[in-house]
């Protein structure tokens, strides 16, 4: 398994466009850092970067990559290899190209100017975002067998969570704005990676103050360890999830 | 500074001519305080000289002044009032007061004022004292450059710092508090002024107010308290040049106004508060030159507050400038300087020529549905914010700065 | 060597195998033939694994391949179109199958690579290949490794006819090894020399599986592309 990710790692990386992603992000967090006169500012303008931006190039590049190995997974696939094999090796060549991409360009200078518990909070979700945004991408991609349509669905997909998610979350909230709601929403926020993120984020940071406001539920469950270790957990089981669905269905899919 | 006020007393009383100072100390004839005041008349001197007193209550019923050479220190052993406070006139002056009793039936003081007029308490530290300084019906009295220190961890089993009740005309001057339930506690309090004290740390608010009209509090500092300043059920209260800073918290506040009428709030500074000023029920008050930097929300006016008058404030780093929760808004903003205004000045008069509407949607839902708030800094709202700068559907049509200034005014 | 049963194959409504039965056997080339739809490919892929059949079982070495994997080291693929990573060069993905397939003391087949001179374009990426070139690629991975079996799909498309000559040589070479050889092609004139048995498909069905000494006696014709061409009238009409 090694062997493939070794050389999908090498492939990926030599991509021009992985080398813009990662110099636009670079730029981007050195501007940031330095056009703003405290860091911890800084941070909060890359908060937004980094929940729009990293997903969409996470799930566009994957996807598009998938697509266009084709034919060489049906080459791979014809050799002596499990199939299992062979997905999960693109899998982690595609999320640890992206993750080494984010960490280059938004983690460096992060640890450079605000090595804080909020700036690891945000490396840290930041580099699962990038992962499960590849997981998510090679779900869409192995379902749907046409480039085109499967593009769709990725920029689809990239749209739910960024933005669609919130806007049907606020429905709801309006819809039921006579029953508490707070602990629902607490649950609800597992439901996308992207806000989940978000969530954590802010809580490490001294707006967290400003979330306390709608009663300390947030703060209570997110802002304590087990909170954020059960958080991480289900941002994890965002990447196992979607791996393990697609890796059925690669193993029962006719190249 | 001691030696030459001993002087001036000594000159005075020299003048009125049948004064005496009685020392006290361990070294003197008479060894404790008690004494001196048995054998005091009035207008004398009780000079008390350095060291460790245990005189259980001590209480002053005769008109004199007791004065601490080098901050004599009064035990109240945890047990008692340490001094008691119970003639007109009185002055304390240096000492240093500790451990006084911890009651939840009596309010035990370090220093109480009974029902008396022109005391004057000042220069003197206080440390783990359960109230600070007391007033009960005070009259004229001042209480000034006094340090107050405790360390309560409960708000129930916390006194406060500088302590009023049914007073007036009282002076609480360059004070130094902390560690109390409320700094400094006013309750039907008239004709006062608060003047340069300091309030950190405290368990609740830096300054409490309830029923106390027509005062004044002029250039304090309240920082990192629990929750700010309150002032409530109060009219025709001045605020001026305040300083309240880092009340940074889940329902922190810089200042908290309910039940006000008639007050003026002027070049005071909120910096880094979870909300700057929040206003329940207050009417007729004019704010100006006030700056709001870096806080959640500046200003929560709640819909219940009428004419209330924002002129030349400054804005700046605010979350959120104005928040509301009804549709009805009968304040006015004119004149101030927001940064998040994108207008433009085309005829150059320092005055943006379209309105700012201090208000975003995202705060509004927020008021709405506090829940929404899970979405936070999300796409999804700054998009909302966006929209509704170009079409206002949620935010209160006339909730809006007509003449914003372009430029912060250097306050 | 290889024995389908009874293989069918649907993609929705279309059906690519029907019902297909047949044994290939050690030392034999066998041409894959039939119009373009017919179901070669399909079989080929079947064969490799790349198709899960929906009904029937192929076996290899008399071992069901159905979740089987390892069955693929005896068998060198060489797909119609061969596409590889943009950014890998040739150096590279040579390097990267010999690490996936190498198996210790086995002796590297290198015949091809010398051939086409694969050996001077080795920093080459691949992105910057012609179609030939990656052919080329693709024809010297599949007899890299001294498989048994080898499975040519469209072999000689965009060849030149030098490179169609070496891969001829080499193809009549391995035979001649005891190598049993699956080829499909449109070029069947090219295939005359190199087959001893012709599976003809038509609509997912085999319509024969004969040596091709059978065909000749049978339609009375020497060349291959002759022979075909009077089955298929004969078929058809």
């Amino acid at each position: 398994m090694k062997k493939i990710i070794k050389y999908v790692i090498i492939d990926i990386l030599r991509n021009k466009i992985m080398l813009a992603y990662t110099l636009f992000l670079l730029l981007i967090s050195l501007s940031v850092f330095n056009l703003e006169d405290n860091s911890a500012k800084g941070l909060l303008s890359l908060l937004n970067i980094i929940l729009i931006i990293v997903p969409l190039v996470s799930i566009m590049f994957s996807a598009i990559y998938v697509y266009n190995s084709a034919e060489f997974l049906e080459l791979l696939v014809s050799q002596p290899l499990k199939r299992k094999t062979i997905w999960l090796s693109v899998f982690s060549g595609l999320a640890s190209s992206l993750a080494i991409a984010f960490f280059v360009g938004a983690g460096i200078p992060i640890l450079l100017y605000e090595a804080t518990a909020t700036g690891f909070m945000m490396l840290g979700t930041g580099l699962l975002l990038s992962v499960i945004f590849v997981a998510i991408a090679m779900l869409a991609a192995v379902i749907t067998r046409d480039k085109a349509k499967g593009i769709g669905v990725a920029i689809l997909l990239w749209l739910y969570f960024s933005l669609l998610f919130d806007g049907l979350v606020l429905f709801v909230l309006f819809q039921f704005a006579d029953y508490p709601m707070e602990k629902i929403m607490v649950g609800v926020s597992t439901l996308n990676p992207i806000d989940l993120s978000r969530i954590l984020i802010l809580l490490k940071m001294d707006v967290s103050a400003l979330m306390g406001y709608t009663g300390a539920i947030f703060k209570n469950f997110f802002g304590t360890q087990t909170g954020v270790l059960l958080s991480f957990l289900v941002l994890t089981l965002w990447i196992v999830i979607p791996t393990w669905l697609s890796l059925r269905k690669f193993n029962r899919k006719d190249l | 500074m001691k030696a030459f006020i001993t002087i001036i007393v000594f000159v005075l009383f020299a003048v009125t001519g049948n004064a005496k100072t009685i020392r006290v100390g361990k070294l003197q004839a008479i060894k404790t305080i008690q004494q001196a005041i048995q054998i005091a008349a009035k207008g004398d001197t009780v000079l008390v000289d350095a060291g460790l007193y245990h005189e259980k209550n001590l209480i002053i019923n005769k008109t004199i002044f007791l004065i601490g050479i080098n901050h004599p220190v009064l035990d109240g052993e945890n047990q008692y009032e340490n001094i008691s406070i119970k003639a007109d006139g009185v002055v304390v002056d240096g000492f240093k007061v500790v451990h006084s009793g911890v009651s939840s039936i009596e309010d035990f003081a370090g220093i109480k004022i009974y029902n008396r007029r022109d005391v004057i308490i000042k220069n003197n530290i206080l440390d783990d004292t359960f109230f600070g300084i007391y007033s009960q019906y005070g009259t004229n009295c001042t209480i000034e450059k006094n340090t107050l220190t405790a360390n309560s961890k409960e708000e129930q089993q916390a006194g406060n710092g500088i302590h009023c009740w049914k007073s007036d005309s009282m002076r609480i001057i360059a004070n130094t508090i902390s560690g109390h339930r409320d700094g400094i506690y006013f309750e039907f309090v008239t004709n006062s002024v608060i003047w340069r004290n300091t309030s950190f740390n405290n368990l609740r608010y830096g300054l409490h107010f309830m029923f106390s009209n027509n005062d004044a509090y002029i250039t304090n500092i309240f920082k990192n308290n629990g929750a700010g300043v309150a002032v409530m059920f109060s009219n025709h209260v001045k605020m001026f040049n305040n300083y309240f800073e880092e009340n940074w918290g889940d329902a922190s506040y810089g200042l908290l106004l309910k039940e006000i009428s008639d007050g003026y709030i002027n070049n005071n500074h909120f910096t880094k508060n979870t909300t700057g000023i929040h206003m329940e029920g207050a009417s007729r008050i004019a704010m100006e030159k006030n700056v709001f930097d870096n806080n959640g929300w500046a200003l929560k006016i709640q819909a219940s507050c009428m004419d209330i008058v924002l002129t030349k404030n400054n804005f700046i780093s605010n979350t959120f400038d104005v928040g509301t929760n009804g549709s009805l808004v009968l304040n006015t903003f004119n004149n101030n300087y927001w940064d998040k205004y994108d207008g433009y000045d085309l005829n150059k008069d320092k005055i943006g020529d379209v309105p700012y509407r201090p208000v975003s949607m995202y705060s509004m839902i927020i008021e709405q549905n506090p829940p929404a708030m899970m979405l936070f800094r999300s796409f999804m709202t700054s998009l909302l914010d966006k929209t509704e700068k170009i079409i206002p559907t949620l935010t209160p049509e006339n909730l809006k700065d007509d003449h914003p200034l372009m430029k912060p005014l250097p306050l | 060597m290889i024995i389908a049963s009874n293989v069918s194959k649907k993609f929705g409504k279309l059906t690519a195998l029907d019902n297909v039965s047949v044994t290939c056997n050690k030392g034999e080339c066998i041409a894959l033939i039939g119009p373009n739809g017919s179901g070669k490919t399909t079989l080929i892929k079947s064969i490799l694994g790349m198709v899960v059949c929906n009904s029937g079982f192929i076996t290899f070495n008399e071992k069901n391949i159905l979740h089987d994997w390892q069955y693929r080291a005896h068998i060198g693929y060489m797909p119609q179109i061969g596409r590889y990573p943009d950014n890998m060069t040739i150096g590279q993905m040579l390097e990267m199958m010999k690490d996936i397939r190498h198996q210790k003391n086995a002796v590297l087949d290198e015949d091809l690579v010398q051939q086409f001179k694969l050996n001077e374009l080795l920093h080459k990426r691949m992105r910057t290949l012609s179609g030939g070139t990656r052919q080329k690629v693709s024809a010297a991975l599949a007899f890299l490794f001294n498989p048994d079996v080898l499975i040519l799909d469209e072999p000689t498309a965009g060849l030149d006819p030098v490179a169609t000559e070496i891969l001829k040589d080499k193809i009549i070479a391995e035979k001649q090894k005891g190598k049993l050889v699956l080829i499909t092609s449109h070029i069947l004139s090219e295939l005359d020399d190199l087959v001893t048995q012709v599976i003809y498909m038509q609509d997912g069905v085999l319509q024969f599986h004969k040596t091709i000494e059978d065909l000749r006696k049978d339609t009375g014709q020497e060349k291959l592309s002759k022979a075909i061409a009077s089955v298929m009238v004969k078929i058809n009409g």
